[in-house]
């Protein structure tokens, strides 16, 4: 029975719940808004005010939140949804949005450059060298990033995963083939292989996909391979090949529907190594070309001094790139715990 | 045991299955195999239900799929009514094969977890194309007929069910394709104990009402003598002793068998019968007549010599051969039921019993 | 038998899941006095399993789990000691014998290294001592060749031999308590019954009292003295076996008993089946627990939960959890 001891226990606890998570909610939201904006501090001073207050508000939410909704929420979790979905929203509207100008230095003749952040100006996170907006930049930076990372996840997992089901379903000959064609694959390292490709290659969209989905394969086709096994030997492959199935409707009837799901978690874990990937090349002057911007080719501009007179050059990009690319990690996380049946059983 | 020979095969007509000198065999590592099951024979008559019992490792389970070639033997005939099943190419067994259906032992993971159960249980009908206006009520007389409310269980997912539920899934799939021999291998084992009993009235009713044979393998002495008409005993590969098995508790003969039944708790009592204290064999608490000899190196002779207390030189230098004793009761052991007829009952016993009872 | 070797009073554990509440064991109270054994049967989902490790210290209070209640080992209450106090509790007074034997032995440490790493640790015996001690052991576990056995690893065992040397690892300091979570559910027919047979003696000749927490009805038929038969995490009769064997006085008892195959059963025997299936833990039926797939369900049942409550005649103990107990006398296995 749940004894009224248990029951009073637990109103008890959520009356606790909401308080506290009031109170740190309020101090910490007046914290950081005083860290922010107050002139009195030095940036590091004001970076750690703020920093401290954002901690507070996240666990006064958290609390809030568990008391109302009487469960724990994961709050980084829905952050982090969040977050990906604002900016994948932002990329794809990017054109329609009332953003400065991103990549047409003709028209920014007149804007001033090197404007600091300042959230109610015409300029939210400032300016370049060139005037161009770096807000507008940012997201047609997460626009190329995340079109070139996506892409390059898609071809790597259908490519991967299809060989990964077959080398994992049929063993033997196959197997030994595929095998000795991943570990080739992995034995070169990736950075080496990409400026190798970018030698021969235009750096279009087309193209840094493909050769980055070249990176995921290998990888892709073990984890496959490795869930087709464990799944093909579960009695109800056995029982389909009883009823008469052919070994073609076996693998896509009953064995890929299975393996997608962990494969799915571990690509989008791929996803924020990719978008590291691109933006690494991107730095490199091997990406995509100004002035079109991506994350990576943006922090470059910050290079040769120009960072220390004006930090946020860098700070905004890079951010933006943090954020997405701990956002996807996460995800992938907490996917790969629930699907992928080696780490977590079923 | 592990005696070879066919006395116990019947010439009967009208057998559905018969499965001849199978030998299944798996390599491992270099030139070592695994003899899992050595020259088995076995026949089934129509409606009849013949129960495999034997411990892990005795070679039951590669049987049961060897007969349904899954993978195929090392050698040796299997024959589902008139068509030899062994020699079949690829595709068509793919259709042969159909007319016999298993039952696994663990039903959660007979199911695809994806899959809702009106296709889990279409699924024979959609592997062979078949999509027929009536396709929607065989599904439900199906699961009526195992138990299951379709409209309850109709869209839920295996892990929406409960174990029972699960295997009643399994059995309603395969009377999908409307079998001729259905062969269960440890079905209630992984069910509760509640549980067990309505999968087994629910496999005897399905029985009766679609016609069928059946091929029951576990390792339970009780639920084998429940369901089966007739008992078959392996150890490592061979059979040890073929009978009815309403004889299975008082007329069982064969040391290995005796084993088995007094290591059901609360037997050890009954299987010291009065009129047969002059043979007591002492199971002792040691280990060592417990050892299962390894299947890559079975023992010569008899392949039970090694834990049998009757053992002798004899058992070691020859196979014993089946051979009849009663009313289809075949027994492989040189030493128990001698054919002059007044041999020694053999009692396998315990010095521990009922320690606390 | 004044002095209890165990207590548990009122003992709830509950872990809060993502999908809620799961009351694992829900009001279990038991004593056990010094040699006595205790059968606690049940199926999946009754809490058994949980109950016998809470009462070992191993699910305690953390931030998915709350117990409530108490269980108290010589007289110290498990619950309330520090981790470290606790550790201490574990070989000297309680020992525990995991269903797989495997999983309870690690794959890299020698037997030896196993069993003497405890005398160690616990007894403070020198390397040399400890040695023998555990030779010593091995042969109360009847395993043959101990000597040899000392340096074999895990794998090289067979199951019933593993299950052997965890048993010898738990006598290891002499356990005034041992609890046996299905110790032979793991093992092939032909062992279990040397496994319960030989904590059955090991029990009896320390004096030990042993917790047999079991599924198999069978097991605990001739090996125990009483009987605790659980469902839907509380205990719904409690009596001696051989009494709850041969008159069961809660349905699911009598039904449960009812169920299972008997070797002296014709074939073909329609066995009496339990309808239904064992009750969902996050959210358990209202009122009586069984009585969804009660024979006897009354509306009374469905509503009002029973308590466990004294059914015996006069200085028989038998105490059941039924607002209807059975008064028919079932011809008994045991």
């Amino acid at each position: 029975m749940p004894s009224k001891k248990a029951l009073r226990a637990a109103s008890v606890n959520r009356t606790r719940l909401l308080t506290v998570g009031a109170v740190l909610t309020v101090v910490g939201l007046a914290l950081a808004i005083f860290g922010w904006s107050t002139p009195s501090l030095l940036l590091g001073g004001k970076a750690v005010l703020f920093l401290a207050g954002v901690a507070l508000l996240f666990q006064g939410v958290n609390r809030l939140l568990q008391g109302v909704l009487g469960r724990r929420v994961d709050l980084t979790l829905w952050l982090c949804v969040g977050w990906l979905v604002a900016i994948v929203l932002a990329a794809i509207l990017a054109p329609y949005l009332p953003l400065g100008e991103q990549n047409d230095v003709a028209k920014t003749l007149l804007e001033p450059s090197y404007t600091t952040p300042a959230l109610l100006t015409e300029h939210p996170l400032g300016t370049n060298n060139q005037g161009l907006d770096l807000l507008a930049r940012s997201i047609y930076g997460a626009r190329t990033s995340l079109m070139i990372s996506l892409l390059a996840v898609a071809v790597g997992t259908v490519v991967g995963g299809t060989i990964g089901v077959i080398a994992g379903y049929f063993r033997k000959g196959v197997d030994s083939v595929v095998g000795i064609f991943t570990n080739a694959l992995l034995a070169v390292p990736p950075l080496i292989l990409l400026i190798a490709l970018s030698t021969f290659l235009d750096p279009s969209i087309r193209n840094m996909s493909l050769a980055l989905a070249l990176l995921t394969i290998p990888s892709m086709i073990r984890l496959a391979r490795a869930n087709t096994i464990t799944f093909a030997q579960r009695e109800f492959v056995m029982a389909a090949r009883l009823m008469g199935a052919t070994r073609m409707r076996v693998m896509a009837r009953e064995l890929v529907p299975n393996v997608i799901l962990p494969v799915f978690s571990m690509a989008v874990v791929m996803i924020s190594a990719l978008i590291v990937a691109e933006a690494s090349l991107s730095f490199l002057g091997l990406g995509i070309q100004q002035p079109d911007p991506t994350w990576g080719n943006m922090i470059a501009e910050g290079e040769g001094g120009i960072m220390e007179d004006h930090p946020h050059i860098v700070l905004v990009p890079g951010a933006f790139l943090f954020l997405t690319v701990f956002a996807f990690n996460l995800l992938g996380e907490k996917a790969q715990a629930r699907w992928d049946t080696r780490s977590a059983k079923l | 045991m592990a005696g070879s020979g066919t006395a116990h095969m019947r010439t009967a007509a009208e057998r559905v299955l018969v499965v001849d000198d199978m030998v299944v065999e798996f390599p491992v590592g270099r030139k070592q195999v695994v003899h899992a099951v050595s020259g088995m024979n076995l026949d089934l008559l129509p409606g009849e239900t013949l129960g495999i019992l034997g411990e892990s490792g005795c070679g039951k389970s590669s049987a049961g799929r060897a007969v349904m070639q899954m993978p195929k033997p090392t050698s040796g005939r299997v024959s589902l009514g008139k068509r030899e099943l062994t020699g079949l190419k690829v595709r068509e067994l793919r259709g042969a094969r159909a007319r016999m259906q298993m039952i696994m032992q663990d039903p959660i993971s007979s199911l695809n977890p994806r899959r809702k159960v009106r296709d889990l249980v279409a699924e024979g009908l959609a592997i062979w194309g078949y999509d027929g206006d009536d396709k929607d009520a065989s599904i439900r007389e199906t699961l009526e007929a195992v138990g299951l409310d379709p409209d309850v269980v109709w869209d839920r997912r295996p892990h929406e069910l409960s174990g029972g539920q699960c295997q009643r899934v399994c059995i309603a799939r395969a009377l999908m394709m409307n079998p001729d021999v259905l062969i269960c291998d440890e079905p209630v084992s992984s069910l509760d104990v509640s549980v067990q009993a309505q999968i087994l009235n629910l496999l005897e009713r399905t029985k009766e009402n679609y016609d069928l044979s059946m091929i029951f393998i576990a390792h339970d002495v009780s639920v084998v003598k429940n369901i089966s008409d007739r008992v078959m005993v392996l150890y490592l590969g061979k059979t040890c002793e073929v009978l009815p098995s309403g004889g299975l508790q008082d007329e069982a003969l064969h040391p290995y068998t005796r084993m088995l039944i007094s290591s059901i708790p609360g037997e050890e009592a009954r299987a010291e019968t009065p009129e047969s204290p002059h043979d007591e064999v002492e199971v002792p608490l040691s280990a060592s007549a417990t050892e299962l000899p390894s299947p890559l190196n079975p023992p010569s002779g008899c392949r039970f010599r090694t834990r049998c207390p009757l053992a002798t030189d004899l058992c070691a230098a020859e196979e014993p051969v089946m051979r009849e004793v009663g009313a289809g009761h075949f027994l492989a052991c040189h030493h128990v039921a001698v054919p002059d007829g007044d041999a020694p009952r053999l009692t396998v016993l315990s010095d521990e019993e009922n320690v606390a009872g | 038998m004044t002095e209890h070797v165990l207590e548990v009073d009122d003992l709830h554990t509950t872990f809060s899941t993502p999908r809620g509440l799961m009351r694992a064991v829900d009001g279990v109270s038991l004593t056990l006095g010094a040699g006595e054994t205790l059968g606690v049967v049940g199926e999946s989902g009754s809490g058994k399993s949980v109950l016998g490790r809470t009462i070992m210290g191993l699910i305690s209070n953390n931030a998915n789990t709350e117990v409530t209640g108490s269980v108290r080992i010589a007289g110290q209450d498990v619950h309330e000691m520090k981790p470290g106090a606790r550790r201490k509790l574990w070989g000297p007074e309680v020992a525990m014998v995991f269903q797989d034997p495997m999983t309870s032995l690690n794959p890299v440490k020698k037997v030896g290294v196993h069993i003497t790493e405890a005398l160690r640790l616990h007894l403070g015996l020198n390397r040399k001592d400890a040695t023998e001690r555990a030779v010593d052991l091995l042969r109360q576990v009847f395993i043959p060749e101990p000597v040899r056995r000392m340096k074999q690893y895990p794998h090289e065992l067979s199951g019933g031999m593993r299950q052997r040397v965890v048993i010898a690892m738990a006598l290891a300091c002499d356990p005034k308590l041992l609890i046996a979570d299905e110790p032979t559910t793991a093992l092939d027919v032909t062992v279990q019954k040397q496994i319960l047979d030989l904590l059955a003696t090991l029990a009896s000749e320390r004096n030990m009292a042993t917790i047999l927490v079991s599924h198999d009805l069978g097991a605990v038929a001739g090996r125990t003295d009483r009987v605790a038969v659980m469902y839907g995490g509380r205990t719904v009769e409690t009596s001696s076996t051989s009494r709850v064997f041969a008159n069961p006085r809660h349905p699911y008892s009598e039904a449960l008993i009812a169920s299972i195959p008997q070797l002296r059963d014709a074939p073909h025997t329609v066995l009496r089946a339990i309808e239904g299936a064992p009750p969902n833990m996050l959210n358990p039926p209202t009122g009586c627990r069984f009585a969804p797939r009660c024979r006897f369900a009354q509306d009374r049942c469905r509503e009002e939960e029973p308590l466990l409550r004294d059914l015996g005649e006069r200085d028989v103990v038998h105490r059941g959890a039924c607002h209807f107990p059975l008064e028919i006398a079932y011809e008994g296995v045991s």
